[in-house]
């Protein structure tokens, strides 16, 4: 019996037909129909008219009718949900068949079956099924719950399905362990806050064992799972990958990743001195090279894979470096990777054989690749020194094949190789000069040019060269304009005598006839340059090159550590994190590797783990990026002016969540604590200040005048600092600090633009911060931004964005955008920004709260080498918000009480100690979150030594 | 997970399209037609996205299979899905064509809808399937409430890929060890690369659930075992290890079928299981040291002036004189304005195929520690062409009764305590067979 006839029938009224035939008695016919139907629907024709017509063949005892119309049902149901209704009674009466396949054939369709008032019906069913007495059932029963949760995640907690659900992580079933791992850890990933899967050495011991037992799939799933668990100690993280390691010699290559997946993770953890790490580095080899001999699209996984790896822990792989020779037959995308492979692992010891196999490859036929290859010579040439000799000689042979191309692309990296090794190869430049018409690429153009112009001294007709290319300066693009224009002006400023026309004829072709903005402008650059000062010109235009570094293409370390915890997955093919190619909030739950350290107390899992948990010796940690860009994505649609409108109650939250109730029970009166005996309030004690000391006050005060100028009452503002370097930012410098003027909080920055090209379109946007600091406007920088030009800019802040807490508490991540990319930065930002003005606190109540805060609050510090009195200072502080509650004078000791509150309602109470002989200060800080003391305190610092 | 699952002919016509989550709908069917199938340009990659969506490819013949997701699923498992996918169909209705899948497409949906549940991967062990997604479909009725358990515990259990029950009058089981050996070598005779790649494949028809342990002689457990003989009788015979590591071999690296006890494998290196019953692969390892080369090509090639060139390559076999290589192949690529070509060969028949723009040698038998030659005028047609003749290497495909990495197995015993048949009462056959991997030599 063939089926193919059914795809062939394509005549009109067919549908009436088929109705025909779906009414017949006779089951065969039936059977017929509803293939037909089914083949229909393949093809992409809509059959939907036939609902009830199909949807009455369900009631049937053959399976295999009954599979075929349940098909239909899945792909129909929703477009017709009130008929889909008539279906519910089959289905639950299927659930409770005697046959365990029909009970899961039933609670699997239906999971299926997108329709709010099916899902109703199933609820029932789907409880039974989840604890029947067949495994079967209940392992297709575990996947329904995260079919159900895809369509109404509420009912699914509503009906306390997770419990069951996780109550099955311990079935004695290795099938239904599998699958409600999978099931669990899909659901726990649109939750990333809630504790789902609850991973603790218990239930890990539960996975591995299962991980012996289940099929090829589940053991995936359950790796996988396991790789989001972070171990407690190094002795977990041992003792799981011991268990793990078995799993690379499984035949599956996806169970094969997934494992080195847990391994490379956990080895993080692992001391490097241990002998088990060595050991653990010696068997991820040999598997890592088997995948190789897999087909060739999971050859592709596991080399996209592999080049991860392989800059991770480049030891791992260092001595396999033949199996990545790149075999005739192989499809050009395994070709392309073994190549970039072969660069990351080239070496002093086998650049020999990488080079004879490079040049192999650049006689091949496929053009992209043979172009890879040529620049991977040019690549070790700048790798590995003791070979750039040999690959130059390389180079000259491959320019000597007159290939096209070839010779186009040797080009282009031999100016690479000048720039690292300068004055060292240029008795190649003849050959060069040879090849001089061949190049029809502005790459290559634009290279040559440089070259000529950069060694314009040593080539004799390097006029006549240059010349050449400037009759059709029109036609080229704006690279190699830009390049000739250069080129000349060096040339020019090398042989003054003989190039003056020529020199005249570029700047006039660049500023005159051309439309292009940047080409004008450097034109003109130079040509003031050349007639105000030409040994200012020469300074600057053949001033000494930074050399070029080793490594361009490396991938962003902590976008290479997450990637990591990503192994296997399609987020380590295309090297992106998740959330570049996935939409709305599912898979976008940032990873990042356990920290090294093996006092790490937290049992949390990564998923909840705070981003900047990884690195815990750099404190300022640069955003994971796919935060900033999911929200550099709203800032195109609209400019955060202000927060979304719930900001005000986050910020609540935020703060309750920063103090613990502090702020409640700050305000509370309680009677019974004011006027305590131990505190004696500070009346006239007045000891008279003497004369010195009033004198010296007033003259910081003074002082402080002048300092104060341009701040106008405001609160004290550091000097700018450099918050993001050129080097890091295509050119974009940002320098830049705060200020606080009458109850404004603001950002000044200062933006410089040092690359070549001109910048626009610039916008701000802060990650979730402390005390939820956001821009109050956008980004106002007005003209675009030329090369070299400075723009300073007032950014006024508020503090209704939304709240989290940072480590540092005053860390402020901050990325910014422009036409060329995205920058990232973070900053600290000096707490007393955030002292508001109305932060002088009644006496009583000082006295109450003071006593209310519990000794355990209570922080120390001590200011040395202040030279300031109590009142200088007392005024000084007052200046920045921090107000002087009251004073008195104990043993010749000065005690100033002073409170002040932050923009999120924190109140922070001071004791200073003041010791006129001593410039030394003790400072007390009482308040209900501790961990501001600390800030608070250097705000004290800054304020009072600047 | 795996979104949904299509399955396209070389036209690019959906022959299967079955959705398995939400947010994939009717148009991802036409996108990677679109993109991909009609995009008439070799394929740059296995994976691809478009417009938030990835479609993960493979080819049979010329069926497309395609997996499409819209999240960050396990590209590893998605492939091996695919792959177990096509060997699942190919163990059902033979060849993957458009023929066979037209004529089996109820077939390939129940298939699809017990092996993919919600995008995930669920048993897809032939062997467990067939027991109840049957072309006849109408079983359900007949079968007994034991049957149906015995079903679903196979499918779900910790041995999915062997069913109790099993009898034999004869307890019989074939061993096949199959290498493929290849080769990289330059024109100078210096080897590039050598590696073989080789499985060992099982065909047991074997009662009950016997338990089985598989020996070969692995360097590391030779030695193990030779280090615990050389403790106790180091005096008496202090050359025996030495003996017995020389005939041992280097195993880089092996996989098992998932049969195989992993953890005991990890700590002991024993190789024990309960195997599927009838074919089977049991491992697959690769090696890298001492491997035997069967054969070495010599290639001479002279251009003489613009329009000829003169080829001569030699073939030696490097083996025992008395085995016998089969099935010789060498292929020596010529030049894409070849006009016409000369052979003369020693031995067997050559030929100059222009579609395959190369000279076809091919000998039947040979035996060990031979030579033979061939020798090749190629005449060309001038060209303007500046670009060089790229100069393919020449390849090589044989067929050799011995395995070229040294694989030897040294036993494999049979445990069935339930049923009275003792490892003895087996029988058993070893075969080897070494065949070219990819076997290059460039010139």
């Amino acid at each position: 019996m063939t089926d193919s006839k059914y795809f062939t029938t394509t005549k009109k009224g067919e549908i009436f037909e088929l109705k025909a035939e779906l009414n017949s008695d006779k089951k065969e016919k039936k059977k017929e129909a509803v293939k037909k139907v089914i083949a229909s629907m393949t093809v992409g024709k809509d059959v939907s008219a036939l609902f009830p017509d199909v949807v009455n063949c369900m009631q049937t005892d053959n399976l295999e009718l009954k599979k075929l119309v349940y098909l239909y049902l899945m792909n129909y149901a929703k477009s017709q949900p009130d008929m889909a209704i008539m279906a519910v009674n089959t289905f639950v009466k299927d659930c409770e068949d005697p046959n365990p396949l029909i009970r899961a054939l039933a609670v699997r369709t239906m999971g299926c079956i997108r329709v709010d008032k099916i899902t109703e019906y199933l609820c029932e069913p789907l409880r039974k099924c989840l604890k029947d007495e067949d495994p079967y059932v209940r392992k297709t029963a575990a996947v329904c719950v995260a079919k159900l949760h895809d369509i109404n995640a509420q009912l699914v907690e509503d009906q306390g399905f997770l419990d069951t659900l996780k109550d099955l992580i311990s079935d004695s079933n290795p099938m239904v362990v599998a699958n409600a791992v999978a099931a669990l850890s899909e659901i726990a990933e649109s939750h990333p806050s809630s504790n789902l899967l609850d991973l603790n050495p218990q239930s890990i011991n539960k996975l591995l064992t299962a991980l012996n037992e289940c099929t090829e799939w589940g053991q995936i799933f359950i790796l996988d799972c396991l790789a989001n668990y972070t171990p407690k100690d190094d002795r977990e993280a041992q003792s799981i990958c011991e268990r793990v390691t078995p799993r690379l010699s499984h035949a599956n290559s996806a169970v094969v990743l997934s494992a080195v997946k847990v391994l490379m993770k956990f080895m993080e953890m692992l001391s490097k001195d241990l002998d088990y790490y060595g050991t653990l580095l010696k068997k991820l080899a040999p598997p890592l090279v088997t995948l190789l001999s897999a087909e060739p699209e999971l050859q592709y996984v596991a080399l996209r894979n592999i080049n991860l790896i392989v800059q991770k822990r480049p030891e791992i792989l260092k001595h396999e470096m033949k199996v990545f020779f790149v075999k005739y037959n192989d499809p050009i995308y395994v070709k392309l990777e073994k190549l970039d492979i072969m660069i990351r692992l080239a070496s002093q010891a086998n650049i020999a054989q990488v080079l004879a196999e490079l040049k192999e490859y650049a006689t091949e036929v496929d053009v992209d690749f043979v172009r890879k290859a040529v620049r991977a010579i040019g690549r070790c040439a700048i790798k590995v020194e003791q070979s750039a000799e040999r690959c130059v000689s390389t180079l000259l042979d491959l320019i000597q094949t007159k290939v096209n191309y070839v010779v186009q692309e040797a080009i282009v990296v031999i100016k690479d190789i000048f720039r690292k090794y300068p004055n060292k190869y240029e008795s190649v430049i003849a050959t060069l000069c040879e090849n001089l018409d061949s190049l029809d690429e502005p790459e290559a153009r634009a290279a040559m040019i440089w070259i000529v112009g950069e060694y314009a001294e040593r080539i004799d007709n390097a006029d006549e060269l240059l010349e050449s290319f400037l009759e059709g300066f029109h036609d080229e693009s704006t690279q190699v304009q830009l390049q000739l224009l250069t080129a000349i002006v060096k040339l020019f400023l090398k042989k003054p005598t003989e190039t003056q026309e020529l020199v005249q004829q570029v700047l006039s072709l660049a500023t005159q006839d051309s439309d292009n903005p940047d080409l004008r402008d450097r034109g003109y650059i130079y040509w003031r340059l050349l007639s105000t000062d030409p040994v200012a010109a020469k300074e600057v235009v053949l001033a000494e090159k930074p050399l070029i570094s080793e490594e361009t293409d490396l991938i962003e370390p902590t976008l290479l550590d997450e990637l990591i915890c990503y192994i296997g997955t399609l987020a380590s093919v295309y090297h992106k994190p998740p959330s570049a190619f996935v939409e709305g909030g599912r898979g976008v739950v940032h990873k990042s590797l356990p920290p090294r350290t093996a006092s790490s107390e937290s049992t949390e899992s990564p998923e909840t783990a705070p981003a900047g948990a990884p690195s815990s010796e750099q404190p300022d940690v640069i955003p994971t990026q796919g935060d900033l860009l999911g929200d550099l994505l709203n800032l195109d649609l609209g400019p955060p002016v202000s927060g979304p409108p719930l900001a005000t109650s986050s910020v609540q939250m935020g703060a309750v969540d920063l103090l613990g109730g502090g702020l409640d029970s700050l305000m509370g009166d309680e009677p019974e604590g004011i006027g305590g005996p131990n505190f004696v309030a500070p009346p006239a004690a007045a000891v008279p200040a003497n004369l010195g000391a009033s004198m010296g006050s007033g003259l910081s005060d003074l002082f402080d005048l002048t300092s104060g100028v341009g701040t106008l009452s405001g609160s004290y503002v550091a000097p700018k600092a450099v918050w993001l370097p050129a080097m890091k930012a295509k050119g974009l410098e940002i320098s830049g600090t705060f200020t606080r003027q009458v109850g404004s909080i603001s950002m000044d920055l200062q933006l410089t633009n040092k690359a070549l090209q001109v910048m626009t379109d610039f916008a701000i946007q802060f990650n979730r911060n402390s005390f939820g600091l956001a821009p109050a406007a956008p980004l106002q920088v007005h003209a675009p931004l030329s090369p070299n030009q400075t723009v300073e800019i007032s950014l006024p802040l508020n503090t209704v964005g939304s709240v989290m807490k940072m480590e540092p508490l005053n860390n402020l991540q901050v990325a910014v955008k422009n036409n060329i990319d995205v920058f990232y930065f973070s900053t600290l930002y000096p707490l007393h920004i955030l002292f508001v003005e109305d932060g002088k606190m009644d006496r009583q109540m000082f006295l109450a709260t003071w006593k209310d805060i519990p000794n355990e609050n209570e922080a120390q510090f001590q200011i040395r080498d202040c030279p300031l009195n109590a009142e200088a200072v007392s005024s000084r502080l007052q200046s920045s918000n921090i107000f002087t509650v009251a004073k008195r004078n104990v043993e010749g000791q000065d005690m100033l009480y002073q409170s002040l509150k932050l923009t999120n309602g924190i109140w922070v109470l001071a004791e200073l100690r003041i010791q006129p002989s001593n410039p030394s200060f003790t400072l007390s800080l009482k308040c209900r979150a501790p961990e501001v003391s600390q800030h608070v305190y250097q705000a004290y610092e800054t304020i009072l030594k600047n | 997970m795996i979104g949904g699952l299509f399955i396209y002919n070389h036209k690019g016509e959906v022959l299967i399209s079955r959705v398995y989550r939400d947010d994939i709908g009717r148009n991802a069917v036409d996108a990677f037609r679109v993109n991909v199938i009609h995009a008439r340009q070799q394929v740059r990659s296995p994976v691809t996205n478009i417009a938030r969506t990835s479609f993960f490819h493979v080819k049979r013949s010329n069926i497309w299979l395609a997996a499409v997701t819209k999240q960050n699923v396990n590209a590893a498992m998605v492939f091996e899905f695919l792959y177990k996918m096509c060997d699942v169909m190919a163990a059902y209705f033979g060849k993957i064509s458009e023929e066979n899948i037209k004529n089996n497409f109820v077939l390939i949906y129940e298939l699809l809808d017990e092996i993919l549940d919600f995008g995930y991967p669920q048993n897809s062990e032939t062997g467990a399937l067939k027991t109840f997604i049957t072309q006849q479909g109408i079983k359900s009725q007949h079968q007994t409430k034991e049957e149906q358990s015995q079903i679903t515990s196979q499918v779900t259990g910790q041995i999915g890929w062997r069913r109790e029950g099993i009898k034999y009058r004869r307890n019989e089981l074939f061993l096949d060890v199959l290498e493929s050996v290849n080769l990289l070598m330059s024109p100078q005779g210096q080897v590039l690369s050598a590696h073989v790649s080789g499985r060992v494949v099982m065909k047991s028809y074997l009662s009950g659930m016997p338990e089985c342990k598989f020996g070969m002689n692995d360097k590391i457990v030779i030695e193990k075992q030779g280090k615990g003989t050389a403790d106790e009788t180091s005096k008496r015979r202090p050359s025996a290890p030495a003996r017995s590591g020389k005939q041992s071999i280097a195993i880089d690296d092996c996989t098992f079928h998932q049969c195989v006890r992993l953890s005991k494998f990890d700590s002991e290196r024993s190789i024990s299981f309960i195997p599927p019953d009838g074919e089977f692969e049991l491992m697959r390892y690769r090696t890298t040291k001492d491997i035997i080369l069967p054969f070495r090509v010599i290639p001479l090639v002279r251009e003489v002036g613009r329009t000829k060139l003169e080829v001569k390559v030699v073939i030696k076999s490097n083996f025992k004189p008395s085995l016998l290589a089969q099935k010789i192949e060498v292929r020596i690529p010529t030049p894409l304005n070849t006009s016409g070509v000369q052979v003369i060969c020693m031995k067997g028949k050559a030929k100059y195929k222009a579609s395959e723009n190369a000279i076809v040698w091919k000998i039947k038998r040979m035996a060990g520690m031979k030579e033979s030659q061939i020798s090749a005028e190629i005449e060309l047609l001038p060209t303007n062409d500046k670009k060089k003749w790229a100069r393919p290497p020449i390849s090589m495909n044989f067929e050799v009764p011995f395995a070229p990495s040294g694989l030897k197995v040294r036993y494999l015993k049979v445990f069935e305590p339930k049923l009275n048949y003792s490892d003895h009462d087996v029988i058993k056959w070893v075969r080897y067979i070494g065949r070219s991997g990819i076997y290059e030599t460039r010139c």
